[in-house]
């Protein structure tokens, strides 16, 4: 006797290849864009200096810090991890690349780029360190992550005596405040940073190993996916790129803050989950979070403008990754029936 | 069907099933099933997998509610529902525990129904009382305030079986108690359950292992397809017999097995050991060879597989891939030298199941579609594609999310991914679970295809009809033991179920 089982309708929801990635990625972000495209027509009536050049370079330079970091966040989020210490990452990284660049001569070219690959090196030691805590040690993301995020703060605070540094080479800030063709360089910055991580994400054997671990871990590892090397590197890419964004803060501010990018671990992770990346692992794109984060950096620019209380901002970001997450966890649901 | 036949029981009957059906979407579970037990007896319920065992007794605990039929508990019909036959005194320890790890002993035994008086916990009688049940199921040594989680899994056996003395059960199920224990444990648990009888309880063992069932029942029933099909006192069983009703049935000529040619050994795995399922398992599989490995659940296939590939580790013994002695390290590791396990549970550890058919297909063959890192896009399509065509994948396209599927086209992408990695060695636990007739007879030609084509299958089944009509041998495994390899000609169903069930060949 073989005992029968009722077979699901198979559906037939689908297109192909490159177009069904197309086809994915505008009905998963087609909401976030009219959403982007509605505010900032509303802001445009709403207050003249809105849409103005120098104004939309703002945003973006503003916005720049949180979508370089919320690139590599992208990928760890992708796994079902998260990665809390990016905030301090940008800051330890600015501020140790400050320490070897003191008293350097101020336009001295070795100078500044010694800085930049220390503060890439700092980034790569703590990515490596929560990589290796979480796969190794086998210990949870949120916990490693937290720890992380107090004791490389604290590590900021420590080797800096609590004092800002600034004057730094010019190579140095010319990531953060450099300008090339008259538009500012980290608009350029965040621009290639967006370009790596989406062709890193989709295009490459790493991606898909990326996705495969976050979708389901087990079967990844039973199909010969090498599940642990791909959380180490995803931490490892988000400490790289935290740094880089330190690089681009501090070159902006031609200063490092022992306070800097407080929080900032927040917006980075709500850029993410905005721009449609689930943090249950498996979805989620590049390009949902260069849409989220800007917007996020829209609604925080047109609040500034409107003049609202700054008190008010940081409840209606809250207010927003509320409605973001909602609206993920509802388009989980229908998946599911 | 002669269920109904009357049995000579001492004592009042306790509980009494009359005419139970269950049907299920497609399948009928229990057709019209009658049983009774007395007061202080034992009642042996034995089966192949999918006899309707388990189903029965969830419709004893109210989890499932009988289509027809009714319980009786001391004469009085028992009301739906699980918390009726809580009232009524019908406790069912499953195989799995239904024990909270991080809490004590005490805390699960009264889990929910701690004494109180006025709302305040009486503690001093709670632990009285959590005493008093340990120490009769022979854990007097146990301090009630150990958490459960630190205590050895024998022995939260015995705390689940307290858990059933403290809610004064009076009619106790155990389904499988001994799968998970060593032999000294068995021995104890056996202990157990015959002071339980003494205390009058009626108990229903559903027991896979028939020296357990001669050893404790007073009588036994046999299940097939959905029907009790003999009930006799155990003096008038023997261990022969009991097999015979429980497989007595026509093998089709639904497989596809034809004599093939067998090459040389691919894989020699000696004595390995993975802690706790696999005690001592050794195999030997040559190229275009399909061997079946049977056994009860529990008696350690699927780990015995899983370490095998790397995917679990083992703490002795050796296996060997085409000669070379290397251990693998990792599943990796493992398709790097062309050892695939394709698992039983396809949602859990199968499929990415939110992704589609081709990143799925993909995903044990990156290297194969890419170059410096970069994966070719046409590539993964081609690869896609032609799986899909091979294994006959009913889909509109490669696109589709993989849990979009059915079971049995899942499972052909599956076998897809794996053999598009070129693999020397498939492991293939239970291939065909869970899926519709017709896409079993396809993936069983498949199996005989990858076969021709010169890959060392081995196959843990539970379905005899499958293991016995696709095995060139057939491996039996008892406890943790590799205990038979039988040619083909010497693989029935008798023999064995005999080796599976007590881990001894049948004497004729």
């Amino acid at each position: 006797m073989i005992r029968t089982t009722a077979t699901i309708d198979e559906s037939t929801k689908t297109t192909n290849g490159r177009r069904a990635y197309l086809a994915t990625l505008t009905s998963d972000l087609g909401p976030l864009i009219a959403a982007l495209i509605a505010i900032s027509i509303v802001l445009s009536f709403l207050t003249p200096s809105f849409l103005t050049a120098s104004n939309l370079t703002n945003v973006i330079i503003q916005t720049s810090v949180i979508g370089i970091a919320a690139v590599g966040g992208t990928f760890v989020i992708i796994t079902g991890g998260i990665d809390l210490s990016v905030g301090s990452v940008v800051a330890l990284a600015g501020m140790i690349a400050a320490q070897v660049m003191t008293g350097k001569p101020v336009d001295a070219v070795a100078g500044g780029l010694i800085g930049i690959a220390v503060a890439l090196a700092v980034g790569l030691i703590v990515g490596a360190v929560n990589g290796a805590s979480v796969t190794w040690l086998r210990l949870v993301p949120f916990i490693v992550t937290l720890a992380t995020l107090a004791s490389v703060r604290g590590l900021t605070l420590a080797v800096s005596d609590g004092v800002t540094k600034y004057g730094f080479p010019k190579s140095f800030d010319f990531l953060g405040s450099g300008a090339i063709a008259g538009i500012r360089v980290p608009v350029f910055a965040m621009l290639l940073m967006f370009v790596l991580g989406h062709i890193v994400l989709r295009q490459t054997t790493f991606g898909h190993q990326v996705f495969a671990v976050g979708g389901n871990r087990e079967a990844a590892r039973l199909a010969g996916i090498p599940v642990k090397k791909v959380l180490f590197l995803v931490y490892v890419i988000s400490g790289l790129s935290a740094a880089v964004a330190g690089v681009v803060l501090a070159g902006r501010l031609d200063s490092a803050l022992p306070s800097a990018a407080n929080g900032l671990e927040l917006q980075v992770i709500a850029g993410i989950v905005v721009g449609g990346t689930s943090l249950a692992g498996g979805r989620g794109s590049i390009v949902g979070t260069l849409v989220g984060v800007l917007l996020i950096g829209v609604i925080n620019n047109g609040l500034t403008l409107l003049g609202v209380n700054p008190f008010y901002t940081q409840f209606i970001q809250g207010v927003v990754i509320f409605a973001a997450v909602l609206l993920d966890a509802l388009s989980q649901r229908r998946r599911r029936v | 069907m002669n269920s109904g036949q009357v049995m000579a029981v001492e004592g009042d009957v306790l509980l009494e099933m009359r005419g139970i059906e269950k049907s299920f979407p497609g399948v009928k579970a229990l057709r019209g099933v009658d049983l009774q037990v007395p007061a202080g007896h034992v009642l042996g319920l034995v089966g192949e997998n999918g006899a309707g065992k388990s189903t029965l007794m969830k419709v004893l605990s109210g989890a499932y509610d009988a289509d027809k039929g009714v319980i009786l508990v001391e004469g009085k019909e028992l009301p739906a529902g699980t918390s009726a036959a809580i009232s009524a005194g019908i406790a069912v320890i499953y195989q799995e525990l239904s024990l909270v790890n991080d809490m004590s002993v005490m805390e699960n035994l009264f889990l929910g129904r701690v004494p109180s008086k006025a709302g305040f916990l009486r503690r001093g009688l709670a632990r009285d009382r959590a005493r008093e049940a340990l120490s009769e199921v022979g854990l007097a040594a146990v301090d009630p305030d150990t958490r459960v989680g630190d205590l050895p899994l024998n022995k939260r056996q015995l705390v689940e079986l307290a858990k059933a003395l403290v809610r004064d059960a009076r009619i106790l199920v155990m389904d499988e108690p001994t799968a998970a224990l060593q032999s000294q444990d068995v021995e104890n648990l056996y202990k157990v359950v015959k002071a339980l009888k003494k205390r009058n309880l009626a108990i229903v063992l559903i027991s896979h292992h028939l020296e357990e069932v001669f050893e404790l029942a007073d009588s036994a029933v046999v299940m097939r397809d959905g029907s009790a099909v003999a009930s006799r006192p155990i003096a008038d069983w023997d261990e022969a017999a009991m097999v015979r009703a429980m497989v007595d049935r026509d093998l089709d000529d639904f497989f596809p097995w034809k004599e093939r040619e067998i090459g040389e050994i691919v894989l020699e795995v000696s004595g390995l050991v993975s802690a706790p399922l696999v005690r001592d398992a050794s195999l030997v599989v040559r190229a275009g060879e399909i061997v079946g490995v049977g056994g009860i659940a529990g008696a350690g296939r699927t780990d015995f597989l899983k370490a095998i590939s790397a995917a679990e580790s083992y703490s002795a013994g050796q296996v060997r891939v085409g000669g070379s002695a290397r251990k693998l390290k990792s599943p990796t590791d493992a398709l790097a030298n062309g050892v695939i396990y394709v698992p039983e549970d396809r949602k859990l550890e199968g499929l990415v199941m939110e992704a589609s058919i081709s990143e799925n297909i993909a995903l044990s063959n990156l290297r194969r579609i890419s170059r410096w890192g970069f994966v070719n896009a046409a590539k993964k399509k081609a690869l896609a594609n032609a799986a899909v065509k091979r294994f006959g994948v009913r889909t509109t396209s490669i696109g589709q999310m993989a849990g979009t599927l059915s079971g049995g086209n899942q499972q052909k992408v599956i076998l897809g991914r794996a053999t598009a990695s070129h693999p020397r060695i498939i492991l293939l636990d239970e291939p065909t679970r869970g899926i519709d007739v017709g896409a079993k007879a396809e993936i069983y030609g498949h199996m005989i295809t990858m076969a021709r084509e010169g890959a060392a299958i081995v196959m843990v089944s539970s379905e005899l009809p499958e293991l016995l009509g696709m095995s060139d041998r057939v491996v039996v495994m008892f406890r943790g033991r590799t205990v038979a390899d039988l040619p083909r000609d010497q693989a029935t169903s008798e023999i064995v179920t005999h080796w599976a069930t007590t881990g001894m060949g049948l004497e004729s």
